[in-house]
């Protein structure tokens, strides 16, 4: 017998696996489109330290000279990541998840500890819930995201019709620079959430397969008091 | 107050069997989806490309989304929804040159050039640059978008397609649902719907920065048509025709979206 314990729910799980594919595809045809004006680079100071995207990064992922099949994939699954994102907000909403997922007014100090925690500064981890203080806040923060890059990706596409958002986003130019490092960040919080979970272990990435997490082999319940011992008179 | 987050969720006690089971069902459903995506994923990408057309050179579902797109989000079209435009002193001086495509015949000498009409009823207009000179100019500071992802500040001049249509008594031709226009070597040539050539910042301009346009920006007369990308831009226009039927589109033969409006 074993003790378990519910962790992610149905919705959450399918939500999570559909988007990771479709993510993909939209990080990949982005590229495509991206390539037919590769002007962005990280440069402080004058000195520029990467260039978005170096030849050989191209040449593996296959790039150049296609941006009309980049932007035919990307016209496409937009809808994909946008519904499921969608759905997965309203989910989160009305089930109450959401409470266990948004950051509170402890979150911001306490994930500070938890990164002290995470890189061995720190032996002890504050207290927490389902997900901890650092967890809130980027699995928040990764929704907010999205909706940014709903957000600016229809501010490039149809800047005429939806001006306001194109507006919001500070024009059309920024827009464009807005939606790429938001696809930065995607990839950033990629390698982040591999390493957090291969370290996490097996118990841990079962449950956004299988839904629950095995919390002790033997059940509290098995717990039996010893016979010598005599309660408190 | 109810508050999931301040009671543990409940633990549950199973037996080994009912564990494995339930590992069972799920890790059975996950590689089925992913088997199921992967298999769909296989079908698109290898999905057969169109046969030359109107349009061409794009996965036929991908064709058909970029499509619905359109009929889609033309609803939102409105000749209200303006281009934003900006100060003359904003507009970049030296305007990009990204194409040559049906400008570059160098024995092309403008001073013989006239505009051709081809008019519903089979008969054609005849037109010099000096006739559409002489009709009120509309002059465009906005941001010039390219369907590579380069965007530049400029400034056109020229006669309102609007008014062109009016002044030529065309109405009936504006009645249909497309436009088409071709450099007179037929070279290029490019498919618009009517609402987008009818939008009042379209324009068949002739100047470029308040000079008569050269022959890198499509000398003597170019189409500017904000709502659209730069590949709709047609530089050195030789013919104008109206259908029902969508006209011949350069790029879209060679996988771009028909329409590429913004």
């Amino acid at each position: 017998m074993k003790s378990i314990k519910e962790k992610h729910p149905l919705a959450t799980r399918w939500a999570h696996w559909i988007n990771f594919p479709v993510l993909t595809i939209m990080i990949w045809s982005g590229m495509l489109i991206y390539w037919a004006n590769d002007v962005y680079s990280f440069t402080l100071f004058g000195h520029t330290f990467f260039r978005f995207f170096p030849d050989p990064v191209y040449n593996f992922f296959d790039i150049p000279h296609r941006l009309a099949e980049g932007m035919a994939f990307h016209f496409l699954f937009m809808w994909f990541f946008a519904v499921n994102g969608f759905l997965y907000v309203l989910y989160t909403a009305i089930s109450g998840e959401w409470r266990l997922l948004l950051p509170n007014r402890h979150s911001f100090k306490e994930a500070w500890l938890v990164l002290l925690h995470d890189l061995h500064i720190r032996k002890m981890l504050p207290p927490q819930n389902k997900y901890n203080a650092a967890q809130r806040i980027a699995y928040t923060s990764i929704i907010i995201m999205g909706l940014g890059s709903l957000i600016t990706g229809l501010a490039i596409y149809k800047p005429v019709q939806f001006y306001w958002l194109t507006w919001l986003c500070g024009g059309y130019h920024w827009a464009r620079i807005e939606h790429f490092i938001l696809t930065i960040g995607y990839v950033l919080f990629f390698v982040i959430h591999i390493v957090q979970v291969i370290i996490a272990g097996w118990n841990n990435f079962r449950s956004v397969i299988s839904g629950f997490e095995i919390v002790r082999e033997k059940p509290t319940t098995d717990i039996k008091i010893i016979e010598d011992e005599k309660p408190i008179q | 107050m109810k508050n999931p987050s301040s009671k543990k969720p409940a633990e549950k006690i199973l037996s080994q069997k009912q564990i494995n089971r339930r590992n069972f069902i799920a890790f059975t459903g996950f590689i089925g989806f992913n088997a199921l995506a992967f298999g769909a994923w296989r079908w698109l990408y290898k999905s057969p490309v169109e046969k030359s057309g109107i349009t061409a050179g794009a996965r036929k579902p991908l064709r058909r989304a970029l499509d619905q797109n359109e009929l889609l989000l033309r609803k939102t079209f409105s000749n209200d929804h303006l281009v934003k435009t900006y100060p003359k002193s904003m507009a970049d001086p030296n305007v990009r040159v990204n194409s040559e495509i049906g400008i570059d015949d160098t024995g092309f000498d403008s001073k013989n050039w006239s505009l051709i009409v081809n008019k519903k009823d089979g008969s054609k207009l005849q037109l010099s640059l000096q006739e559409i000179m002489a009709l009120p100019k509309t002059e465009i500071v906005y941001d010039f978008k390219c369907v590579e992802g380069w965007d530049q500040i400029s400034y056109w001049g020229g006669l309102r397609f609007s008014d062109f249509i009016a002044h030529y008594n065309l109405q009936e031709e504006a009645k249909l649902q497309y436009v088409g226009m071709a450099t007179p070597d037929k070279a290029y040539y490019v498919g618009l719907d009517m609402p987008s050539a009818m939008h009042p910042q379209t324009l068949l301009a002739y100047e470029v920065n308040g000079l008569p346009l050269p022959v890198k920006h499509g000398q003597p007369l170019r189409l500017i048509i904000p709502v659209k990308y730069g590949i709709k831009n047609l530089k050195r226009i030789g013919t104008i025709s109206f259908s029902d039927q969508r006209l011949p589109d350069y790029w879209a033969e060679q996988g771009y979206d028909y329409y590429s409006g913004l």
